[in-house]
């Protein structure tokens, strides 16, 4: 919303240039009539073409046709060329969740790193040496940028208190092509901008990423401090940025059309499901493909990797294709293990 | 009569489950006249005999959800028949047995719920006792007798629950089928004092098999068995015993429990202390973290509504798409037989799929 600066510039400017031939009583009322006739001008100006009918962008998962048509190879294949980086953005406070994140799902990335505002002795991260969030963002994706840019081409950004399913992520992208724009998640209306918002996770492109470094060079579409006289939240700041790259926000959804981001844990949306439509809480609640749930405490992370990984019903076989080879890397259960004595008992 | 019901679907889905399914439909004309207009299938009668009009019919959905093959599960659903009862009050009805009723009692062969009073808009069945903690051994008995006058031929196995109780019945078909009903046997939570076989915890649920059913109401009627304290787990564990009915293991092939006295979050993450009581009843070795529990877990205990459901969608629809369990239990000889299928048996070592991948 940078045109509230453009907009008491106006107003300045107006009331500057009236104000040096008015003085006493006449100038306060022409400093008002130059509010009004900006305010006007703004809303007829309009930004482009479509002022209040806005497209709300949705992206789909495939559905089954797309991934069945595919020979095994070919699945095999794709699901290789899907390489996701995970940034998972940290501060001191958040400790306890920090850990449960390194634990847990992180470890389904092909690689994750947490990035701290300060250095902490306990656990390894890349210190941003800030507190500012939408700073921590900036750097961490210019940093990601610069490092992983020939080895990664899908980037994930979260905050401790999510959890995500990097599986159903993989999934989600088995057909998009990392070089072009893609900035997916869980989308907002803030006016005319659609922004995802990063309690739901961020996911970006090789190539969205790429157009991001650059404009990051540019202090006026994309400044460091944010906003002039209005501080932006950090997930507003980067789709503003991102905008002016031609990089709009897509809200994510299965073939169902239900979220798979979501801004919100699995108890939250169960309890609102239960209050609006109580007689289909668990089949109306969320997408049995989800690929994040919000405002997690470190227990349930736990609880969340035992119910996606672990927890399932005997007999019941979803015709999921496989994606990964047998015997893969890929450990399903945190090692989180109280008794260290207990031999091996990890998955 | 109790019959399985497809809601929701369309005809065409219902005939499609029913192909899959040839043997499960005995009504007349077979398959193709089961499906009415709506897409209901009408699994065929289990029983004639006593019908109950408090027994509840069950959505076969539960066997169809998008995307899914369950054959098995429909299969286990028909060889294994569980009746469930609900351990409930009249408080509780619209805070607790509605969710329940709403969520896990929907994959029994025929449900109850059991309340001091009868209700006949949930529906209840009414024991005529009291409510209170004192009167839960109480209520116990007269429940079992009331599903041994009026249930006995529509089920194999007898579960009882509390209303804050959350079960995978599916998981439990597992463990039963290999083993019969006629079988003097019972499962639960396994713990050590009270009894020398031990007892199972009330909690976490237990199911009897058709004969220990059966011995449990005979002990009753020749008065081996008496109402000898109003701990109803206890109680019911020494009357079992007296009357020569197993005390079962019910832990999976990696001997992980499957019945759990608390919550998830409780058995995962927590640390019982060491003084807690919890130690020194469980009959077998305790083991906290991940490996407290099965993958295919059977219940959990102190369960609130709201986890109800989310437990409902952790077991039944949330997933890690492709992802493939490492947890594959070997198929036990008796459950081959009942699925006519080819008998695994079971691995020297415990069963996980380890494939030598590095613990990251």
């Amino acid at each position: 919303m940078l045109n509230f600066n453009l907009k008491y510039l106006c107003v300045c400017m107006c009331y500057m240039c009236g104000g040096f031939v008015l003085w006493g009583q006449f100038s306060y009322i022409w400093g008002l009539f130059c509010v009004f006739v900006t305010l006007i001008g703004h809303n007829k100006m309009g930004h482009g073409t479509k002022a209040h009918h806005h497209e709300h962008h949705h992206i789909q998962a495939p559905n089954k046709e797309d991934v069945s048509n595919l020979s095994e190879g070919e699945r095999m294949e794709l699901s290789h060329s899907i390489r996701v980086y995970c940034i998972i953005l940290v501060k001191p406070k958040d400790l306890g969740n920090w850990a449960a994140v390194k634990e847990t799902w992180s470890k389904h990335c092909d690689k994750a790193e947490f990035y701290s505002s300060e250095n902490v002795k306990v656990f390894d991260s890349v210190v941003l040496n800030t507190n500012d969030m939408w700073v921590m963002v900036r750097n961490a994706y210019k940093l990601a940028y610069e490092r992983y840019k020939d080895e990664y081409n899908w980037f994930f950004l979260a905050h401790p208190t999510t959890f995500a399913v990097i599986e159903n992520l993989k999934y989600f992208l088995l057909k998009k092509d990392p070089s072009q724009p893609f900035y997916i998640g869980h989308t907002v209306k803030s006016g005319e901008l659609e922004y995802v918002d990063d309690d739901g996770g961020i996911v970006l492109s090789i190539e969205s990423l790429k157009r991001l470094s650059k404009i990051f060079e540019d202090p006026d579409k994309c400044p460091e401090q944010g906003g002039l006289l209005w501080k932006l939240s950090e997930d507003k700041q980067l789709a503003v940025c991102l905008k002016y790259t031609g990089v709009l926000a897509e809200n994510a959804e299965d073939s169902e059309g239900k979220d798979v981001f979501n801004t919100k844990s699995v108890g939250s949306l169960i309890k609102e499901a239960m209050a609006n439509h109580p007689q289909q809480v668990v089949e109306g609640c969320c997408s049995d493909t989800a690929i994040t749930f919000n405002g997690l405490a470190p227990n349930h992370m736990h609880v969340m990797m035992y119910g996606v990984y672990r927890l399932r019903a005997y007999g019941h076989n979803f015709k999921d294709l496989p994606l990964l080879p047998k015997g893969s890397l890929v450990d399903s259960i945190s090692s989180f293990n109280i008794n260290k004595g207990v031999k091996g008992k990890v998955e | 009569m109790v019959q399985g019901l497809g809601q929701g679907h369309s005809r065409q889905t219902c005939l499609w489950l029913a192909s899959l399914v040839p043997h499960l439909c005995h009504g007349p004309g077979g398959c193709g006249s089961a499906c009415n207009a709506r897409g209901w299938l009408s699994l065929g009668v289990i029983g004639e005999v006593g019908v109950s009009p408090l027994a509840t019919p069950v959505p076969l959905t539960l066997f169809l959800h998008p995307g899914e093959i369950s054959v098995t599960a429909a299969e286990l659903y028909s060889k294994v028949r569980i009746l469930c009862w609900v351990m409930t009050g009249p408080s509780n009805l619209e805070t607790k047995a509605r969710h329940v009723q709403a969520t896990w009692t929907r994959h029994c062969n025929v449900v109850l719920f059991m309340s001091s009073v009868r209700d006949e808009g949930f529906p209840t069945v009414g024991l005529d006792t009291k409510e209170g903690r004192d009167q839960l051994y109480w209520k116990t008995i007269r429940a079992f007798q009331y599903v041994h006058q009026h249930h006995l031929e529509q089920a194999d196995w007898f579960l009882k629950a509390d209303d804050d109780t959350f079960v995978v019945l599916d998981n439990l078909r597992w463990l039963l089928a290999n083993h019969t009903p006629e079988e003097p046997v019972y499962f639960g939570k396994r713990f050590k004092p009270y009894a020398k076989q031990g007892f199972m915890s009330g909690g976490a649920g237990y199911v009897l098999s058709k004969e220990a059913l059966r011995r449990f109401v005979e002990g009753f009627r020749t008065q081996v068995c008496t109402h000898t304290t109003s701990l109803e787990d206890v109680a019911l564990g020494q009357c079992m015993e007296k009357m020569g009915v197993q005390a079962g293991d019910s832990r999976d092939a990696a001997r992980r429990e499957t019945f759990h006295p608390f919550g998830p979050e409780s058995h995962l993450t927590g640390k019982f202390s060491k003084s807690f009581w919890y130690w020194k009843y469980c009959y077998y070795p305790i083991v906290e973290g991940p490996q407290c529990c099965s993958d295919l877990a059977i219940s959990f205990h102190y369960v609130s509504p709201e986890l109800m459901y989310t437990l409902e969608f952790l077991t039944y629809h949330l997933r890690a798409y492709g992802y493939r369990y490492r947890y594959q239990p070997p198929l036990p000889e008796n459950a081959a037989r009942l699925l006519q299928r080819q008998a695994q048996p079971k691995a020297a070592n415990a069963t996980l799929l380890v494939q030598g991948t590095k613990i990251l």
